[in-house]
């Protein structure tokens, strides 16, 4: 077919931030798939609460400590995230590189405590179906953290190669949006998880 | 990049006709020999390999079929055994669902909703490598455990308890349960992708009231995905934990549930069913325009349809359980919402009818298959609105007349297109026409073979014929109407191997297509057939929702992208307006790695969960193997 040029795009940026860009979307398409899946482990948790007279089933619920730990760091975080964020922006290299250490660092000490509340919840796997969904629901989401500490991690080593190009700056808004997702997918887990056993 | 280094790049302004054509080829093409084949991200390449893989398990699924039907062709025959007849069945609907049709139906989309959306590749092409891969390990895994006797024998929803390890000790379940993971990794990752090249990769102008509806269908198929399969996932893995790692999901007598298997199995198996019904209606929408003359009447009609059955379907699957035991009001609630969804899909139908009446049809096969789809679908959706009602659901539960019922819809609704579909788009993919005189000959084979084959189901269902069984006594009287679906059960096979024979004469000396040769409308009909691995010289600008009815001998277009490097045209969401230019990924090893390190870890850890540990590092080193930036020019933006 003949083509007829009817428009100029010679003058666009070569990439973009939030919705104008692909990697935005398809992190909002992840999250979205993602967040289905804790709603259906929720769920299955509620389901199971909602079959058995008693609950939790042969356990005490789990020690408040760890979870009410990770939660506040979980609340706290977003301030270095959302300084990342804006430093991001402004295509500040130092204090992007900065704010990924810290949110690298931040990301492992959360799985550590991750594993002091495996080891306080009070309950096995195998001990009954309300041990089996709680170790369930907390390993999905240890799964999840672990990704984006991972994630976080590589793009810290990245920001600090050749590779530090301005579009990478992009990347590191996208893995700024993901990490509010990680914290906003904790909440109601925590209060399923920790609180729900002691109504 | 610098302002002057920019300015020395090569624009597609600057070069036409051959030229550009030539360079921009070189820029997008596939690398050749194997380790090109390997490490392919064109959609073409991996839509064609994802179509041509659906369609061998649709060979292997029917071939499973026609064992059956030899089996059930009279009484007390002893050509399977009883446990090969309960694998037989199982491997049968594992097959058809999750690598046949809904595999397929995503295949289509990854082949043709970047040409239609007037892009150059689909949103992110490595993760669609990585799915296609995914998607063929893990049926290769269900088969090769099929081969070495180890394939699932539990029925394609594997119901607890009959698959916890106190009632099948073998590994036949876990593969069931794992080949779930593969195949459901594969198709969430290609939601993904089709979700963010709607979204964001449409030619400029294609604003959202003139996007294809095949597009729009695959679009809310691509949501319905994203919300129905992590539940399956959420099943098989914790059935997996319950036969691995002693967990008590399932487990009563720990305050386990096995109705929580059947709630979380159908919340995702329900919307299954749309999620393989709805591209066939885009495909239906497609043919139809092309086919009738006219646009489609009542295109938002058509939408709104679509996205309502795309909301409704999550709200039907306890249906599916009425006879478990329901709360009255539940009973209540569901009917009434299984019988609404008849609805929107009642509302498809009439726009279709109208457009037909309206039209001009041209009756080519691929419009046979559309109006055969009508006749069954509209058969199926019938008994479909029988057995949402509780008395009757409860009668007919686990007889043969559900198994007519879903044949009628499945087959009706996604297979008859899908057939109508290889014909229609076959020219655009090889180039060729296949054959229209032995197209006709396999559409009226195909929908008497099927209506023979099913219709006496419902029947034998009415009189008491329950399903997964391996045979019956002489008593019974279902003998004749056994007899009489088997025949046509052969003649539903033959029309596929009339189907297989034309591909295969068609692509060595099929009459040349051309660009467009049903004169069609959509943007994949601007571009040459196949389509080069750029799809288009320049991308299309989007004036009209029938763009080459509005003028088919000149295209509008935009210039001013790279030709030294894969540049593709980012756009707003709603607008199509112009935002980025956007650099698209060069092929990579890496997602074929990343998948064999998946299927490693998946396969590992149906035999021990250390498999989690040491499964684990291979992973994470290619996924960084495959994020880290290779220093191309798309790279280094």
């Amino acid at each position: 077919m003949r083509h007829t040029i009817v428009r100029n795009v010679a003058e666009l940026p070569t990439y973009g931030y939030g919705p104008r860009s692909g990697p935005w979307w398809g992190a909002m398409g992840f999250m979205a798939l993602e967040g289905m899946g804790f709603a259906i482990a929720i769920g299955a948790y509620l389901y199971l609460y909602a079959v058995n007279p008693s609950w939790p089933i042969g356990a005490a619920p789990p020690d408040l400590w760890p979870g009410t730990a990770e939660t506040v760091i979980y609340l706290l975080s977003i301030i270095p995230n959302q300084m990342t964020n804006r430093a991001a922006h402004r295509q500040d290299l130092a204090k992007v590189r900065t704010g990924l250490i810290v949110m690298s660092l931040i990301g492992i000490g959360l799985l550590v405590l991750r594993g002091f509340e495996f080891a306080h919840l009070n309950t096995r796997w195998d001990n009954s179906a309300y041990g089996s969904i709680v170790w369930l629901i907390l390993g999905l989401h240890t799964t999840h953290l672990a990704t984006d500490v991972g994630d976080t991690v590589v793009l810290t080593v990245l920001m600090f190669t050749r590779h530090a190009r301005p579009r990478r700056f992009s990347d590191v808004t996208d893995n700024v949006f993901y990490w509010n997702f990680v914290v906003l997918a904790w909440l109601p887990l925590y209060v399923l998880l920790d609180w729900v056993p002691r109504l | 990049m610098t302002v002057a280094a920019e300015e020395r790049e090569l624009r597609d302004d600057e070069l036409n006709g051959l030229e550009l054509s030539a360079r921009l080829r070189s820029i997008w093409q596939t690398p050749s020999g194997l380790l090109g084949a390997l490490t392919s991200v064109d959609h073409k390449v991996v839509g064609r390999r994802y179509i041509v893989t659906a369609f061998a398990f649709l060979l292997l699924g029917g071939l499973l079929a026609i064992l059956m039907r030899i089996q059930l062709a009279g009484p007390e025959k002893t050509f399977l055994s009883a446990d090969k007849y309960n694998q037989i069945f199982t491997m049968h609907g594992s097959t058809m669902m999750f690598l046949f049709a809904v595999p397929v139906m995503e295949a289509f989309a990854v082949y043709l909703v970047p040409l239609m959306v007037g892009t150059r590749n689909i949103a992110f092409p490595r993760l669609n490598a990585f799915s296609y891969w995914m998607f063929l390990f893990g049926g290769c895994f269900l088969w090769i455990s099929f081969a070495l006797n180890v394939g699932p024998d539990v029925g394609w929803f594997a119901y607890v308890p009959l698959s916890s390890l106190q009632y099948t000790p073998t590994k036949r379940p876990d593969v069931w349960a794992q080949m779930i993971t593969f195949t459901e990794v594969a198709a969430l990752a290609v939601a993904v992708e089709i979700v963010v090249t709607v979204f964001k990769l449409r030619a400029p102008g294609m604003t959202l009231d003139r996007i294809p509806l095949f597009v729009w269908a695959m679009l809310v198929t691509s949501f319905l995905v994203m919300f129905a399969m992590p539940s399956i996932m959420v099943a098989s893995t914790s059935l997996i934990l319950d036969r691995l790692v002693n967990t008590r999901f399932y487990d009563s007598s720990s305050g386990g549930h096995p109705l929580l298997w059947q709630h979380l199995f159908w919340f995702f198996g329900h919307p299954e069913v749309y999620i393989i019904f709805i591209p066939g209606t885009g495909m239906v929408s497609a043919i139809l325009a092309t086919f009738a003359r006219r646009p489609v009447i009542g295109y938002p009609v058509v939408i709104l349809s679509l996205i309502a059955t795309g909301f409704l379907s999550f709200g039907l699957w306890v249906h599916h359980m009425f006879v478990t035991g329901l709360p009255q009001l539940g009973a209540g609630l569901f009917t009434a919402s299984s019988m609404l969804i008849a609805v929107p899909s009642g509302l498809q139908i009439f726009c279709w009818l109208a457009t037909l009446w309206d039209g001009r049809p041209v009756y080519r096969t691929p419009l046979l298959f559309v109006i055969g789809f009508i006749v069954i679908f509209v058969l199926g959706g019938l008994s479909g609105v029988m057995v949402a009602s509780v008395p009757i659901d409860t009668q007919v539960h686990d007889t043969y007349f559900v198994v007519a019922h879903f044949h009628y819809v499945l087959i009706g609704g996604a297979v008859f297109p899908l057939i109508g579909a290889v014909y229609y788009w076959f020219p655009k993919i090889t180039g060729r026409m296949l054959s229209e005189r032995l197209g006709r000959w396999n559409f009226w084979l195909a929908f008497v073979g099927f209506n023979v084959a099913f219709f006496p189901m419902h029947i034998l269902g009415l009189i008491g014929m329950p399903r997964r069984v391996y045979t019956y006594t002489a008593d019974m009287d279902w003998a004749h109407l056994n007899l009489l679906s088997s025949g046509g059960a052969v003649i539903f096979a033959l029309s596929f191997v009339l189907l297989l024979v034309n591909v295969i004469m068609s692509l060595r000396s099929g009459t040349l297509a051309g660009d467009n040769p049903w004169n069609a409308s959509t943007l994949e009909w601007a571009t040459s057939s196949p389509p080069p691995p750029q799809n288009f010289d320049r991308i299309p600008v989007v004036k009209h929702r029938d763009p080459l009815w509005l003028d088919n001998a000149s295209l509008p277009v935009v210039a001013g992208l790279s030709v030294e490097r894969r540049e593709m045209l980012v756009t707003s969401l709603a607008e199509a307006e112009p935002q980025i230019r956007e650099a698209s990924p060069e092929p990579s090893i890496w997602p074929l790695l990343t998948a064999i390190a998946t299927s490693v870890f998946f396969i590992g850890s149906i035999f021990t969960p250390w498999a989690v540990l040491w499964g684990t590092p291979p992973m994470a080193v290619t996924l960084i193997g495959w994020f880290w930036p290779s220093g191309s020019k798309e790279d280094e933006e």
